[in-house]
């Protein structure tokens, strides 16, 4: 039997076309065929958030979806919603607050924000903190990240 | 104090970025996802490696069959400990000023026996990382379990077998301190209460796992690790020595790395077997642990079981600490910092805050059948901290005195320094008083107090709890330097002017996220005169920075930064004498302003950096007869009037309890830090933030649990417990300032602090919440099963 498959998608407005092992999860293409390594593997059981990417318009693990699922499929990745610039007011916010530190979990959790801010963008402090919780950060304690949010949020009304 | 560098030039310096909250220059780049990580690194010809990892604690392994790997697709090459021996020398993490210490020799894959589940035994190396795990899958070992060691309690039974025979037991350390008359002071005391703690196994998870590339260039035997550890030349000097290299032809290059801890900052077997697996291969070998290897391989850390005394007099004079300490270390001692630091961290720092006379301890570290354990941030201090203020607590209510009036009671005086603890550490300048003070102001202890009384008539139990601490920082080479260990204490900082007036700025400190750029770059801008976009900051790199220590303990700003400020003042004055040679003006006279040569006096500009890097480069045939322009400075620096910046804090929290389910919802935490002068008070309460969290993480949740056969069981981030946001407090952040004499930037270190004071906070507020129950805890982690257990309800 063929282990391997044909994908197509479009990552970051851009079509892609590669054969991979059926097993290859979304985030190994992403980082290891397109070189898009902005999206970090942390745990590669869906528990840590490093690897979320949106697809189809909505965030998921990219460590819990093979390439093959994806195939057909619109796919944003850090590295394309910066070049956009449809989360800078967000990164803005992250830098200015330091609400990153080794910037691991960074791409990942700015991504679930993005939705957030999306999909209730006058989420309470603690719905904020209740969003990220699939996200784990070692370094800042997350209260930065809770401020920064808050901050684009205010610049953006402004 | 007086014989001390007290000159503050670098305070005093126009257009200082000292004390702003100047963001950091490398933050964007993360912040876009443009980070370089290990795992980022691809090479040509490169190949993964994964390795065979040992399912059982302690078992031989009599025959091992690599064929069927071998012939699997994509696999380079199957090789065992006996054939990697062959090219590399065996270390022993001991440490001569640990009197008596004894290891192990530990080889990057074993020869023969497993003494851990999860050891590396066989590795497996193909063309990526999946076939490589498939690959492993087909290596057939034939087991002979052995018994294996996993209480500490039990380890130095004559019953139990002994891990490594040639040792004879399983003792790795045993420290003994015995101060003043501890046995009168019980005698004289009005009160003497006894506690024991214990201090649940748990490990750093850094969100990116230990990874390196090694790529061995066989024509110039040069070898290349790009690596995330925290100290790129104390490897470089463990891989030249355990592969007979050249040291000058091992260069470690750690670009971002995904935060350490302390993690990252030893050497583990599977990291220097990559490395000879690309020596073996000439080509480059990839390791990225997962993360199932990372619980089972990063260092764990605590697991340690304190029973402690106190001895008070009824006006809550504090007369005597004593502890005894137990704590297992798993199979080998950790080369080269060992893993008796721990231990000996918490023999030297009980009771830290306070003046008392009388001390006596025992700290016995063993060996068992468990993952390694090592230093991992704020050594020994969540330990000592929550043992004395534990105790401390115990005491103020043995005597009826309220936690804050027994604490202040014994505090060294905020006018008492320099003075020595009672073990005879020396203390510079602290301020346990004015911490304290500003402690209560941020938190409003009378109205907290109200409240929980109130709560508590409604039947919601909520406590408070303090713990004040010192803190151990910038670290001379009394830490590690005496003991043997090629750990540099000193770091140094080479600044150079290029043509355009900007500056390179190279340090031997490294950056794991904590914002040592930042802090690099405002002393550097200061120091010289320009503004931080004109500098480059450049860091780990072996054969491009000065020789230093990395990161660790809280080193970074107050060592390598102070070394970047006295450079930075050498280039400073370098670039005046030929700006004066180029305006015919005394250089004495001139400064450097924003980038420009200006008068000293009035401020008046007169050329720019610019100009003078062009007429030095260009034309120095402008220039007088004779007159050489020199426009790159080097300084090193180590403290060397005292052996570690003691610094110190007070934290508080403030917790309810739901007596029903035994869940503890953390409500609020304050902690005031000293460190000294602070360079940019964003970053260190961003380190007082998360410190604070990973304190709480092993007060309150995290643990690596283990069967008795020595099995991890929560090995994978469903169970094992890291804090999340949503179970978080807000943290208030507050600072006394006392500057280090013992630089000119008087910077001390921050990183420890939280970590520190944390979890001895919570519990003393737990127990203040579960005191109309007469119930007490101090096992950590606060589980909601302890609750309910102390409870008498399950």
């Amino acid at each position: 039997m063929d282990k391997n498959v044909d994908v197509t998608m479009t990552v970051n407005g851009e079509t892609v076309t590669r054969r991979v092992e059926a097993r290859t999860n979304l985030v190994d293409f992403l980082r290891y065929e397109l070189g898009l390594t902005g999206s970090h593997v942390g745990c590669e059981h869906g528990v840590c958030g490093a690897c979320t990417v949106r697809v189809d318009g909505r965030i998921v693990r990219g460590c819990l979806m093979v390439a093959a699922q994806a195939d057909g499929s619109d796919v944003w990745t850090i590295e394309g919603v910066t070049e956009t610039g449809e989360i800078k007011a967000l990164q803005d916010a992250f830098v200015e607050r330091n609400a990153l530190q080794c910037g691991f979990c960074t791409p990942g959790m700015l991504l679930t924000v993005a939705e957030l801010m999306e999909r209730k963008p006058d989420a309470s402090r603690e719905e904020i903190r209740e969003f990220i919780s699939g996200n784990f950060c070692r370094c800042t304690g997350y209260q930065a990240i809770v401020d920064a949010v808050a901050m684009a949020r205010a610049k953006g009304d402004a | 104090m007086t014989d001390m560098i007290t000159d503050r030039w670098i305070l005093d310096r126009p257009n200082s970025y000292i004390g702003r909250s100047v963001p950091r220059p490398n933050a964007p780049r993360l912040a876009q996802g443009r980070g370089t990580f290990v795992d980022d690194v691809e090479l040509k010809r490169m190949v993964h490696v994964a390795f065979v990892r040992s399912p059982y604690a302690h078992a031989r392994m009599k025959s091992i069959s690599t064929d069927a790997a071998k012939a699997a697709p994509g696999v380079v090459a199957v090789v065992t400990g006996k054939e990697l021996a062959k090219i590399h020398d065996p270390w022993v993490g001991v440490l001569t000023h640990l009197e008596g210490i004894k290891s192990a020799p530990q080889y990057a894959l074993p020869i023969d026996t497993a003494r851990w589940q999860g050891e590396g035994v066989v590795a497996v190396v193909a063309d990526s990382r999946a076939h490589a795990e498939d690959a492993v899958e087909l290596v057939e070992i034939d087991w002979e379990v052995l018994p294996a060691v996993t209480d500490a309690e039990t380890a130095l039974d004559a019953s139990t077998p002994v891990i490594h025979d040639d040792l004879g037991d399983n003792l790795t350390w045993r420290r003994n301190a015995n101060i003043g008359d501890v046995d009168a002071a019980y005698t004289n005391a009005d009160h003497v209460v006894e506690e024991t703690f214990v201090f649940g196994r748990h490990t750093g998870v850094c969100l990116e796992a230990r990874a390196l590339v090694a790529d061995f260039e066989p024509s110039e035997e040069q070898l290349t690790v790009w690596h995330n550890n925290q100290c790129p030349h104390m490897i470089q000097n463990i891989l030249a020595t355990h592969y007979h290299l050249d040291e000058h032809r091992v260069r470690v290059i750690t670009r971002d790395v995904g935060a350490s801890f302390g993690i990252k900052v030893h050497t583990y077997a599977d990291e220097i077997a990559t490395v000879g697996l690309s020596i073996m291969l000439k080509r480059p070998v990839k390791f990225v642990a997962d993360r199932m290897e990372s619980f089972v391989t990063d260092i764990h850390a605590r697991d340690h079981r304190v029973k402690g005394k106190i001895a008070v007099k009824n006006d809550g004079t504090i007369v005597a600490f004593e502890i005894d300490d137990l704590t297992g270390i798993g199979p080998y001692s950790m080369y080269p910092r060992t893993s008796g630091i721990e231990a000996n961290q918490v023999v030297n720092m009980i009771g830290g805050p306070y003046r008392f006379d009388n001390y006596r301890a025992v700290a016995t570290v063993v060996f068992q059948n468990k993952n390694m354990m090592c230093q991992y941030r704020a050594v020994g201090h969540p330990i000592m901290c929550a043992v004395t203020e534990g105790l401390v607590d115990a005491a103020a209510k043995v005597v009826g005195m309220d936690p804050v009036e027994i604490r202040q009671k014994n505090f060294h005086p905020d006018d008492a320094y320099p003075t020595k603890s009672a073990q005879g550490l020396p203390f510079e300048n602290l301020s346990h008083e004015e911490s304290m003070k500003t402690l209560l102001e941020a938190m409003d202890y009378e109205a907290l107090k109200a409240d929980r009384d109130e709560k508590r008539k409604e039947g919601i139990y909520r406590g408070i709890g303090f713990a004040s601490f010192i803190e151990v920082t910038n670290p001379s080479a009394a830490f590690y330097g005496v003991g043997g260990a090629r750990i540099s204490a000193q770091d140094g900082a080479t600044l150079r002017l290029d043509a355009k007036g900007n500056v390179f700025v190279s340090t031997g400190a490294t950056e794991q996220g904590q914002g040592m750029e930042a802090v690099i770059s405002q002393v550097a801008a200061t120091a010289v005169g320009v503004p931080p976009e004109r500098l480059k900051i450049i860091t780990g790199d072996t054969e491009h920075t000065p020789y230093g220590g990395g990161t660790w303990g809280s080193r970074a700003a107050g060592i390598g930064g102070e070394a970047v400020a006295q450079a930075g003042r050498a280039l400073r004055e370098q670039i005046l004498v030929a700006a004066g040679a180029m305006l015919q003006e005394d250089a004495a006279k001139l400064d450097i302003r924003n980038g420009v040569v200006v008068d000293a006096d009035t401020g008046n500009e007169r050329i720019g950096l610019d100009e003078v890097g062009r007429i030095c480069y260009y034309r120095p045939d402008t220039l007088p007869d004779g007159f050489q322009s020199e426009l790159v400075a080097t300084r090193h620096y180590v403290p060397r009037k005292y052996p570690f910046a003691f610094t110190n804090g007070a934290q508080a929290s403030y917790l309810e309890v739901d007596v029903e389910t035994g869940f503890i919802k953390l409500l609020r935490h304050w902690c005031i830090e000293e460190c000294g002068t602070v360079i940019n008070p964003l970053l260190v309460d961003e380190q007082i933030r998360g410190g604070v969290v990973q304190g709480l993480g092993g007060a309150m949740w995290e643990e690596c649990l283990y069967d008795a056969d020595g099995q991890m069981l929560n090995a994978n981030l469903a169970d094992y417990l890291v804090p999340m946001a949503a179970e978080l407090p807000d943290i208030d952040c507050g600072h006394v300032v006392s500057p280090t004499a013992d630089s000119d930037l008087g910077a001390k270190g921050a990183g420890e602090a939280g970590t520190c004071g944390a979890p001895a906070c919570v519990m003393n507020a737990l127990n203040d919440a579960l005191s109309p129950f007469d119930a007490k805890i101090t096992s950590m982690p606060f589980t909601p099963k302890k609750v309910l257990q102390a409870l008498g309800k399950i």
